[in-house]
């Protein structure tokens, strides 16, 4: 299942130095799971050792926060976008 | 607490606008969702910037410039050279001043018709619930995580709309916390453990991101005063200056928020610092003194 991952600039690094790449999965678990094998790391940024989500890093399904779907195991389709954004605090 | 209130000598204050004010906001007032009686909204309307720097210029100056009767400034620090590559308020000669007082003095020269007031001091649990209520709306500019999470609190507290905004390298995002739809702790319920998320001054940023980000939140802010409009209430906007791609993600109340969730256990401030696990700001001397002597 291919879908678009969009990954904001302060995780780019963890990536590549990618804003927008594919990736395989049919759930975000398994998306993440992709995206650590290639970028190992990765998994790091986004989540803790239990696989939960970090609190100050969300994950959205297309325009949905993944926390008020099935988290990380919320089923991707194909065409699909997930969006990873970590808290920002910049103002200055 | 180093508060202070700027205005510009022989400003009128009046109810009626004179000829100068119709003509200073005609482009305004001549559109129909505005008119006069938008118009004296925003002279009657009350906003508080937390933070003077790359949010806190552009929004202020937009707000002064459209005539907000009285506009709040809360900011600790001195001008720094490194700051005027994007913060609009301040100039070269100011490096080493306050910046509520290059602030103060810049809106006012845009705008005499507007009242400054300046809290020079950090926004703290101490001072937050002292100084929000003043104000009819808050717009969050500062550029850390302890202040986000208190002003955030503080404002729903309070009862008062947060327009909040964050930018990082070449990153922004917007959006309108309204008491009861949703908040900063809705979005993210934990702050980053220190030091994982750089700040602007660590990692860097465009400076003219500031200046978008900036005129979208005094965009909802003019929005929320003169009624009109699709709030950015539960919706996040994200911006990536290098694409120039505008996308939007949905924002929930979340109902296990310990805030505005439906059992919330906060019901007061708490010590943000510890929060986030940071050190407490440090004041910068210059800052508090000179606030101080203005008051």
């Amino acid at each position: 299942m291919a879908v678009t991952v969009y990954v904001a600039s302060v995780i780019q690094r963890a990536v590549g130095d990618q804003k927008q790449l594919e990736a395989e999965g049919s759930t975000i678990a398994e998306l993440i799971d992709d995206l650590e094998s290639r970028y190992p790391g990765f998994r790091a940024q986004v989540s803790d050792e239990s696989g939960a989500l970090h609190r100050f890093v969300n994950v959205y399904l297309n325009d949905e926060d993944v926390r008020y779907l099935q988290g990380t195991g919320t089923a991707l389709s194909e065409g699909d976008s997930v969006s990873f954004l970590p808290a920002l605090a910049g103002g200055r | 607490m180093g508060d202070a209130e700027g205005r510009a000598p022989g400003a009128p204050q009046g109810s009626a606008f004179t000829p100068e004010e119709v003509m200073r906001y005609s482009r305004h007032m001549i559109m129909g969702p505005v008119g006069p009686v938008g118009q004296r909204k925003l002279r009657n309307a009350s906003v508080l910037v937390v933070g003077a720097g790359g949010l806190g210029s552009p929004v202020a100056l937009y707000l002064a410039l459209a005539g907000v009767g009285r506009i709040g400034l809360v900011d600790f620090d001195v001008v720094d050279l490194s700051n005027l590559q994007r913060q609009i308020l301040h100039q070269t000669a100011d490096v080493g001043r306050p910046k509520i007082l290059s602030a103060q003095e810049s809106l006012l020269a845009y705008n005499p018709h507007v009242t400054v007031n300046t809290h020079g001091l950090p926004l703290t649990s101490d001072n937050a619930l002292e100084i929000i209520p003043e104000y009819d709306i808050v717009v969050n500019g500062a550029d850390n995580f302890a202040t986000r999470y208190l002003a955030n609190d503080a404002a729903y507290l309070s009862g008062k709309t947060l327009v909040d905004g964050s930018i990082l390298l070449f990153d922004g995002q917007a959006t309108v916390y309204r008491p009861g739809e949703g908040c900063y702790r809705c979005l993210y319920p934990a702050p980053p453990p220190p030091g994982l998320v750089p700040s602007c001054a660590e990692a860097g940023v465009l400076g003219a991101i500031t200046g978008v980000v900036g005129s979208i939140q005094a965009t909802e802010v003019f929005k929320q005063i003169l009624g009109i409009g699709e709030p950015l209430v539960g919706r996040l906007l994200l911006i990536d200056a290098l694409t120039m791609e505008f996308r939007m993600m949905r924002v929930r109340r979340d109902p296990a928020c310990p805030l505005c969730g439906d059992a919330p256990s906060i019901h007061e401030l708490i010590d943000y610092d510890q929060f986030c696990g940071t050190p407490p700001l440090a004041v910068a001397e210059g800052a508090a003194v000179a606030a101080g002597a203005h008051a």
